[in-house]
């Protein structure tokens, strides 16, 4: 038989509490190395680029566009027009809420990111969006 | 009846017993008549890669709710999936190929599969579950209103309807 070693309530809070801190800040680093990625982009693409913006960001969010689906003209077709609450797919599964506040554990893999960027865009608009785009969402997104 | 058999040992008046178990037994009827009925157990998705990759934009539908034909069909044309691009890169598309084709009402799902899939000829491999004969005859007395509730959508949403469907369980 395996031995279970009893673990004290006070190391358990102390691991608890390391493993949130490891945990934000493995979070933290992917957020800003992709944000850099389409700062650099965005830069590329017109050198008057000044930063992303978050105003824009949200009226991007609720934008409506002709060149995608006529049933999901908007990000708001499917995510929350208040990011902090869910949304719903148009075969009607939930969707947590997008805002980072709401939904800590959002934006921190890469892959993940780009992989719905360039299905949304292209069901929103009919085209992907520019890096200056996703920077501006991104950037509302996690200042909400 | 044997003398021995315990039931007559009981002293309690069981007969209002009986009788209570009757109308709960039939109230549980007519209620599942009212909502979806039947008993059936479809194994929900166990893969975490599947959930993911097939449970975002719908339920991560039982693999044994279709054969593996149409799996495999569906799997070969990810970017035009019912109209929205839900393409994987090469190696998780062949995790979740293998999975749902081990899975499917034809191969690991069969016992599950049975009523649902009598009369699907897998040669057609059916894209739709609600398209399959069998689905489309377990629904015909939902009104066309209640498909167009706000909360339903979608005859692909099966969660508004069977609340257990993350579970397996389309009886409720
Ligand atoms: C047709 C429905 C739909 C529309 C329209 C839509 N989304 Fe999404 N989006 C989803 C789904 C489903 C997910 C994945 C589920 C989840 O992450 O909770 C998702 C996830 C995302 C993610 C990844 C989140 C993460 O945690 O990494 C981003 C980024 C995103 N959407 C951006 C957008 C933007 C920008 C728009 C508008 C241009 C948009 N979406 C419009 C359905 C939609
Ligand atoms: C609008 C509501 C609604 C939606 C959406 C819906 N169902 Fe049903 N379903 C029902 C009702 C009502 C019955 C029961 C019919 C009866 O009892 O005569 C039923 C019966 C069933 C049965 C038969 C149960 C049995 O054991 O006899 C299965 C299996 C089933 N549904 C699967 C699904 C699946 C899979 C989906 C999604 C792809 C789905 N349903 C979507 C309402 C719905
Ligand atoms: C980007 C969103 C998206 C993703 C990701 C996705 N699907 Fe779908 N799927 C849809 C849409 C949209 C429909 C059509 C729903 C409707 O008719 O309302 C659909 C329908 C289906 C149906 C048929 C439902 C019916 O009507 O019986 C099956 C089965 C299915 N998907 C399986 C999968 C599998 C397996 C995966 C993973 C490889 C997957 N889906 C991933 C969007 C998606």
């Amino acid at each position: 038989m395996k031995h279970h070693p009893r673990k004290q309530p006070g190391t358990l809070l102390l691991a608890a509490t390391l493993a949130l801190l490891l945990n934000t800040t493995a979070f933290a680093a992917p957020r800003d190395e992709l944000l850099a990625g389409y700062a650099a982009a965005a830069k590329t693409a017109d050198p008057a680029f000044a930063g992303f913006s978050a105003t824009r960001g949200e009226a991007f969010h609720r934008q409506s566009f002709a060149g995608g689906k006529a049933d999901t003209p908007a990000c708001t077709s499917c995510h929350a027009r208040d990011p902090r609450t869910s949304g719903q797919t148009p075969a009607g599964k939930a969707i947590d809420p997008v805002a980072l506040s709401a939904s800590p554990g959002r934006y921190a893999d890469p892959a993940k990111v780009e992989k719905w960027f360039k299905r949304n865009c292209n069901e929103v608009l009919g085209r992907q969006c520019t890096a200056q785009e996703k920077g501006d969402w991104l950037s509302f997104m996690i200042s909400q | 009846m044997k003398p021995m058999q315990p039931m007559n040992a009981i002293t309690l008046p069981y007969r209002p017993i009986a009788l209570g178990l009757l109308a709960i037994a039939f109230s549980a009827l007519v209620f599942q008549r009212a909502q979806a009925g039947g008993s059936h157990y479809f194994p929900p998705v166990g893969d975490p890669v599947v959930k993911e990759e097939c449970g975002s934009c719908h339920l991560a539908f039982p693999p044994s709710m279709l054969p593996a034909s149409s799996w495999k069909r569906m799997m070969g044309e990810l970017t035009n999936h019912f109209g929205d691009d839900a393409s994987v890169d090469p190696a998780t598309a062949r995790h979740i190929t293998n999975y749902l084709v081990s899975n499917a009402g034809d191969t690991g799902g069969q016992r599950y599969s049975d009523k649902l899939l009598r009369g699907t000829s897998t040669s057609k491999a059916p894209l739709r579950i609600t398209e399959l004969d069998r689905w489309v005859k377990e629904h015909r007395e939902v009104p066309a209103w209640e498909w167009q509730h706000k909360e339903v959508r979608s005859k692909a949403n099966c969660l508004a309807c069977h609340a257990g469907a993350e579970r397996g369980y389309y009886d409720d």
